[in-house]
């Protein structure tokens, strides 16, 4: 909906680094479409190596948005309903991995349930190998994406408030019936970009993966890591990949974009 | 059905006994900050009791050792705001009791209707919530209560968000469903209060400042809060002959009820149209009379409310102007003694 609203103006000079922002942004896709080989492109992103790193994208990103949701959900309803000690160091822990260089949230991932690791000993006698398979791809994009899951619907809740909670406990409801009936479809738009970012987020993944998962070819090697090994051998083909990789992001962005919905 | 709650709640300085009988509506009055919400919530179970204890019939909800969680409680609550699940139909909104309560959806939906139609809002079944008036929503808020088959009901105001328009039409809507029911309901208004309620009982400062059937109260208030809210001028002093105020006055009227006794604590009652403004003190006549100063003047129909501190005069819109009010002026306002009620507290 478009309404002319009313507003003050904002200063004239607001407008150049603004647009000295839009343009820091915009400018490098416009250097690597200026790249692409336009002639080759289809035949580049069709390789059997490219689709095998897309398909393994797809899938580790679709697998690690699930646990997001099915991890940050209770999360983001622990920190923003109860309260008990330590909680505020609890939420600014659990916000760590956003901004912890990857390849650190890698290491630590790989000192853990890697197989010299706290659990390694643990996950070996069970037979589980984690490091450098699919699994360990999905841990690491896990733990890089779980918290904009947790912050963006912790917003959702506290601005949704507990009124409507009250009155279906009077009404009767379990704390599960409001949570399901009431709690959940009043923050669903944040629920759904929320796990958008996720996805977005695990997509791109790359220093944790690398570090804690290596790229091989079919089991770890994702879209970014093929990207990146590309570089150096085929440079056409990553610019082409890097292009595919950017369609894929915009579309994702698009379903995230705030005040899409109501 | 009956309530039972004794409670305190330190931090507020909360100490409230409030009983509700079977089938009784009892209004809760006061100003803000009294302790109504804190009573609300004590009997909702969104707020524990330091001490004390939340009887409905023979089960104890709050206590030392006992904790009924809400939605156990069967006690529903209305408010300010509808509040409808912005995500359900109407329809669906007021099944969510009996859903709730484990009824078939088939089942909880004709529920729902049932209560719709007895609030007369059987028609909006279909519609969102979004697209209701604000006297719709309410209703609709009223069947939703009713449907989950509460014990007790709290209703929070539950007209004062709306048009004065409308509140009449679901003014009277109340009164007929909850006619057999155990009711709280917590209001500002005299209309609410004779209308809906049995009982009256007037919170002021976290105690029970007085109670009594509805009518009673506000034809005879004993509290300055329900003095206010009845529109009527109240003095307290001790019995002299009179009433004796603070500053030492003698204030005369008619006694009724029981004969004072010296020194005890009485009030005097008057209504605002009895009173006559002056500027000049009018001498020799058998009439009370207080120096007062003009604090505010409210425009009130054809006549303006004058207000001096806790009184209040009615004078006629060309008399004001006559008199040339305006706050800060000094005038007498004057009253017979035949036209003040004097009665102990």
């Amino acid at each position: 909906m478009t309404t002319q609203q009313r507003q003050v103006g904002v200063p004239a000079w607001i407008y150049l680094p603004a647009l000295l922002g839009a343009v820091l942004v915009l400018l490098p896709l416009a250097g690597m479409l200026s790249r692409v080989d336009w002639s080759r492109f289809v035949d580049l992103v069709t390789t059997e190596s490219a689709r095998t790193a897309l398909g393994l994208s797809l899938r580790t990103s679709a697998v690690s948005t699930a646990l997001c949701v099915l991890l940050g959900v209770p999360m983001a309803v622990v920190l923003a309903r109860t309260s008990f000690p330590g909680q505020g160091v609890l939420r600014s822990l659990v916000l760590l991995p956003m901004v912890l260089p990857p390849v650190v949230g890698g290491i630590a991932l790989l000192y853990t349930f890697g197989r010299k690791g706290l659990l390694g000993a643990e996950l070996d006698a069970l037979g589980v190998q984690v490091a450098f398979s699919t699994i360990a791809v999905v841990l690491a994009q896990t733990f890089v994406s779980l918290p904009f899951l947790v912050v963006s619907l912790e917003g959702a809740l506290r601005s949704a408030g507990q009124r409507y909670e009250v009155v279906a406990a009077s009404l009767g409801a379990s704390p599960t019936t409001v949570f399901r009936r009431v709690t959940l479809p009043l923050v669903l738009p944040g629920l759904v970009s929320g796990a958008t970012l996720a996805f977005a987020r695990s997509l791109g993944e790359f220093g944790a993966t690398i570090t804690f998962a290596g790229s091989l070819e079919g089991t770890t090697r994702t879209l970014p890591l093929y990207i990146y090994q590309l570089r150096v051998t085929d440079p056409d083909a990553a610019v082409a990949m890097s292009l595919l990789l950017v369609v894929v992001a915009v579309v994702v962005i698009g379903f995230a974009r705030p005040g899409r919905t109501g | 059905m009956t309530l039972h709650l004794h409670a305190t709640v330190a931090d507020r300085g909360y100490d409230v006994a409030l009983d509700v009988a079977d089938g009784e509506t009892v209004a809760l009055l006061g100003p803000n900050g009294a302790g109504k919400s804190t009573t609300l919530d004590l009997v909702a179970g969104l707020l524990r009791p330091d001490s004390g204890a939340v009887h409905l019939d023979d089960r104890e909800l709050s206590g030392d050792r006992a904790w009924v969680a809400p939605h156990d409680r069967r006690v529903a609550l209305l408010a300010q705001e509808p509040l409808l699940f912005p995500h359900l139909s109407v329809l669906d909104n007021v099944a969510f009791g009996p859903r709730s309560a484990g009824a078939r959806r088939a089942v909880s939906r004709e529920t729902a209707r049932h209560w719709l139609a007895e609030v007369g809002a059987g028609d909006l079944a279909d519609r969102s919530p979004a697209r209701l008036s604000g006297g719709q929503g309410q209703r609709v808020a009223v069947a939703r209560a009713l449907a989950a088959d509460p014990r007790l009901l709290l209703l929070d105001e539950p007209m004062a968000a709306l048009d004065v328009a409308v509140a009449p039409a679901l003014r009277q809507t109340l009164r007929r469903v909850l006619a057999d029911r155990s009711v709280v309901v917590v209001t500002h208004d005299a209309l609410d209060a004779l209308l809906l309620a049995d009982r009256v009982v007037v919170l002021e400062d976290g105690r029970v400042a007085e109670e009594g059937p509805a009518a009673e109260v506000l034809a005879r208030p004993r509290s300055a809060f329900a003095a206010r809210i009845a529109g009527l001028d109240m003095l307290r002093g001790r019995w002299d002959g009179g009433v004796r105020t603070a500053d030492g006055s003698l204030v005369h009227g008619l006694v009724t009820g029981p004969e004072p006794e010296p020194g005890d604590p009485v009030v005097a009652v008057f209504r605002p149209a009895a009173v006559a403004v002056y500027r000049e003190p009018p001498g020799g006549s058998p009439r009370n009379a207080f120096a007062v100063e003009v604090t505010d003047l409210e425009p009130l129909g054809d006549q303006v409310r004058v207000r001096a501190g806790d009184l209040a005069a009615d004078v006629t819109t060309y008399a004001a102007a006559e008199l040339d009010l305006a706050p800060g002026t000094w005038v007498t306002f004057s009253v017979k003694a035949s036209e003040v009620a004097v009665y102990r507290t």
